[in-house]
């Protein structure tokens, strides 16, 4: 049985101002009915140039978008945003500051009776919470709130998806994650698609289902958080994500990886090395764990307590450095000595090329 | 804590005696309603009023009117679109506020009038009779000519509201279902309303107030009635009515300038200005756009300008003589001694601000003390000549003299115009002044005290260099404001006093076009300072 049709459909986008120089260049993915979706990148990676293509506000060089089955955009046409049935919540929120929150939320509702008008602006305001607060003007509510408002004004019209553009980034890191999930909740509990656009990996992995990630207007890798952590597919999703160490070593057996760090074993992907071949492992904090009976001996450099667990970087007598989660209680002063081991159930492998191939571990956020 | 206590007390008093001074003239015109003389408005009544009254409406309305469409259709236009010579009109629509509304009149009447070159060069295309052509002093003419030379006021505030809101606002309305021309309706104008309404009632306030382009039109108003009340009739009592009825006109304007400027800040966001996304006109609306814009500034400012530089280049050996470096003295002399006045006052005004913003009692004194520019040159000089006539019968009175060489030694003096101009361009030097004042932190003098600077010493070495640029600002907007001031200077310059703008309004109620042209090139060529600073300040909206 064949999969329903994709809600959104990008295929093969390419666009920006100048032709010779463009922004976001051959960008494809799907979207079903329903889903949350991230889009990551740092800035001027061109995941606002996406979501804009989308809302119609940058027209496409080549390539198409398609919603529900209907062409939004391709080359030479562009479908006006004020057609599209695309909702969008902006960074600055973009409240009308001569509405009240009411009249912003039905500033979209153009052309319905003025009950239905009331029933829905009602309706939203009880959806978001803000019931008490509809006769007030934009300035006199929190971040927050304005947040929610927007969330609410976009959600009126009833489009076939929202688009997020960093709308979370101005408020408070507490109140960020907290809203976070709220409006996540609200979306998925109308049933909503929304695809957010975001520089905050955690901000990214908590809302999507999928995360998209954008590099030098390039797609670098689509999958689930899961995956983007654990099976990077290139060297720059490797660094760009999380934090670990690339590892410099020889494949000696399928598999199987001769390193400084000991002999590593598990499934080799994405790339898969002939005996002999130099490669270099991805090796994750979580990955190195303490053992006392390990021969491998490493100086405590650095410490961040973290809380939960304590996040060390490690001197091996080679000069190569490791970052290391430690459980909390596992504690130890710079200077100390510690034996570790390095556990791994999968081996994330690249070949070993290009400049710094001689050097033995280098940083994984230096990869980019 | 008691020490500053006391002398923060005194500050409070001493700024609400100094906004009392400054209110005198306003109280002493509306005294006349308190004591009406009902033979005096009996015989308005019968005479004049009718048609002031009709004049002056058809004025609020009709430069209401075009202002609007003028100013907030440029602004749009410059702000939010692209079109073929977008950069340049942006800041080049602004430069028509270098220009006095009288010389535009006098330099436009000379260009377009019965004799003038063009008329000459249409009668030769078609005969003396076989063109139309409007009539020059018609009521429609003078709407227009206002409307050219004030809707830079609209324009200015309508493109910052524009700009300030950005383009965000614009995606989110297009987002929600409007198209490009429902956005700007539905969001953009609402939003700009207060800024554009401010603007409006500024323009309003000044074609109340002028005088000299309505002489030289001959379209009577209230302004020209209490010229001739005063010189023609030497009638200060009806010249204190008429001024009485145009503060209350005044005082709706100013109303509604004020409300709406304090909610313009209220509305306004911090958007990103446009760059990229601007609407891109092509075809016959770029046509259009381009020449519309090109239109209003040639009519606005190149002609004219043109104009004025051929006169004064014709009469250059003529006119530019001993007497005209006198009326150039004069204008300096008065001109500096004000902005020095009005700084130092508003220096004043804006320390206390500092110390006693807290205070209703001490907000309101500075406000009433800078709403001075609310009030038309001839009804201050009134004011300021009522006040003198009564203080030198005061002085009379204590020391026994009949009318003695006091009385009309102080009413004739360079002190009464000094006064009066202080009173009106107290709000102009504020501005700079206070916004200075804003970015010295009470940090920065504790740092300087941390380090060792004594009182003296941080006055020298941060307060003044801080304020330096705001101080200097306030002097030059004082200085041309002064400089094109006519009607006070008009009726409270001393004899011997003429300045530029006193010499323009005698030789264009002689006709004499020409010869009003040199000192009225200096005024714009000077008045372009200002305008420059303001647009190097405003920025370019980019594009």
């Amino acid at each position: 049985m064949n999969p329903a049709p994709p809600l959104l459909t990008l295929e093969a986008i390419t666009c920006g101002y100048d032709p010779a120089k463009p922004v976001v260049r051959d960008l494809s993915f799907h979207v079903a009915q329903g889903e949350m979706i991230s889009l990551l990148g740092s800035s001027g990676c061109g995941k606002t140039t996406a979501l804009r293509a989308i809302a119609g506000f940058t027209p496409l060089l080549s390539g198409w978008i398609t919603l529900q089955g209907q062409t939004l955009s391709k080359p030479g046409f562009t479908l006006p945003p004020e057609k599209r049935r695309v909702g969008m919540v902006f960074q600055d929120y973009a409240l009308f500051p001569h509405l009240t929150v009411e009249e912003n939320i039905a500033y979209g509702l153009k052309g319905q009776p003025k009950e239905a008008i009331r029933a829905t602006t009602r309706d939203l305001l009880h959806l978001v919470g803000l019931e008490s607060l509809g006769r007030r003007h934009p300035h006199e509510l929190s971040g927050g709130q304005q947040q929610r408002t927007a969330l609410a004004r976009a959600l009126a019209p009833q489009p076939a998806l929202i688009l997020l553009d960093e709308p979370f980034s101005n408020l408070d890191v507490d109140l960020r994650e907290r809203l976070g999930l709220e409006v996540r909740q609200i979306l998925a509990s109308q049933g909503m698609t929304g695809i957010l656009v975001t520089h905050d990996q955690h901000e990214a992995f908590a809302w999507g289902d999928q995360v998209g990630v954008l590099h030098e207007g390039n797609l670098r890798q689509w999958g689930t958080p899961f995956s983007l952590y654990h099976q990077p597919e290139d060297p720059f999703v490797a660094g760009f994500i999380g934090q670990g160490t690339f590892v410099a070593g020889t494949c000696i057996a399928p598999n199987t990886v001769r390193t400084a760090v000991g002999l590593l074993q598990g499934r080799a992907a994405p790339f898969q090395p002939q005996e002999g071949d130099p490669v270099r492992v991805l090796v994750r904090p979580d990955d190195v764990i303490p053992d006392p009976d390990s021969p491998i001996s490493a100086a405590v450099v650095r410490r961040a307590f973290k809380g939960a667990a304590t996040l060390y970087t490690l001197q091996l007598d080679s000069g190569c450095q490791l970052q290391s989660l430690f459980p909390s209680h596992a504690d130890h002063a710079v200077g100390e000595r510690v034996n570790v081991r390095v556990a791994t159930t999968h081996l994330v492998i690249f070949p070993n090329t290009g400049p710094g191939a001689t050097l033995e571990c280098v940083p994984s956020s230096l990869i980019q | 804590m008691t020490h500053s206590a006391v002398s923060g007390w005194r500050w409070s008093v001493l700024a609400w005696g100094f906004s009392l001074i400054i209110l005198i003239p306003i109280g002493v015109i509306l005294s006349a309603w308190i004591t009406p003389e009902w033979a005096v408005w009996r015989h308005l009544v019968d005479t004049l009023l009718g048609e002031l009254l009709f004049h002056t409406l058809l004025l609020l309305i009709g430069v209401t009117m075009w202002v609007l469409i003028l100013g907030v259709g440029l602004a749009w236009l410059t702000a939010m679109c692209r079109f073929p010579g977008q950069r340049f009109f942006d800041w080049a629509l602004i430069l028509p506020l270098a220009m006095p509304a009288y010389v535009l009149a006098f330099s436009m009447l000379g260009f377009l009038d019965y004799g003038s070159p063009l008329q000459g060069w249409l009668a030769h295309q078609f005969g003396p009779n076989g063109y139309w052509f409007p009539d020059t002093r018609s009521p429609a003419m003078v709407v227009f000519l206002f409307s050219l030379s004030l809707y830079p006021y609209v324009y200015m505030l309508a493109r910052a509201a524009f700009l300030g809101q950005g383009q965000r606002m614009l995606e989110a309305s297009r987002m929600l279902g409007r198209s490009p021309w429902g956005a700007f309706f539905h969001a953009a104008l609402p939003m700009a309303r207060p800024a554009i309404a401010a603007g409006c009632a500024l323009a309003v306030m000044e074609a109340l107030a002028d005088f000299g382009a309505v002489s030289v039109l001959g379209f009577n108003t209230f302004t020209t009635a209490i010229y001739k009340a005063w010189f023609g009739l030497f009638n200060l009592t009806a010249a204190t009515q008429l001024a009485s009825l145009l503060l209350l006109f005044v005082a709706v304007a100013v109303t509604v300038e004020q409300q709406m400027r304090g909610r313009a800040r209220y509305f306004s966001t911090d958007g990103h200005a446009p760059s990229r996304d601007r609407i891109r006109l092509r075809g016959l609306p770029a046509l259009l756009a381009t020449g519309l814009a090109s239109l209003v500034f040639l009519l606005a400012f190149a002609l004219p300008v043109g104009q004025l530089l051929v006169w004064a280049w014709s009469r250059l050996d003529l006119d530019l003589d001993g007497r005209f470096r006198d009326l150039a003295l004069h204008t300096i002399l008065l001109g500096t001694g004000a902005a020095l006045l009005a700084t130092l006052a508003a220096l004043f005004l804006g320390m206390v601000r500092k110390r006693r913003a807290g205070e209703r009692a001490t907000r309101l004194a500075l406000h009433l003390a800078t709403l001075g520019y609310a009030l038309p040159g001839s009804v201050l000089a009134v004011g300021v000549m009522l006040t003198l006539v009564w203080l030198g019968k005061g002085v009379d009175g204590v020391f026994g003299t009949a009318t003695s060489g006091v009385s009309t030694g102080l009413s004739g003096g360079i002190l009464a115009l000094l006064f009066a101009y202080l009173v009106r361009f107290l709000a102009v030097a504020m501005g700079p002044v206070e916004s200075g004042l804003e970015r010295i932190r009470p940090s920065l003098a504790e740092a300087a005290h941390g380090l060792g600077s004594s009182s003296w010493e941080v006055m020298r070495r941060v307060y003044l260099p801080m304020l330096r640029p705001g101080l200097l600002t306030a002097i030059l907007l004082v200085f041309v404001e002064v400089m094109k001031e006519m009607p006070a200077t008009l009726l409270l310059r001393p004899f011997g006093w003429d300045t530029l703008a006193v010499r323009i309004y005698e030789m264009t109620s002689e006709g004499e076009w020409e010869r009003a042209a040199l000192p009225a090139i200096v005024l714009v060529l000077v008045g372009l300072l200002p305008v420059i600073l303001l647009v190097r300040k405003t920025g370019r909206s980019g594009g």
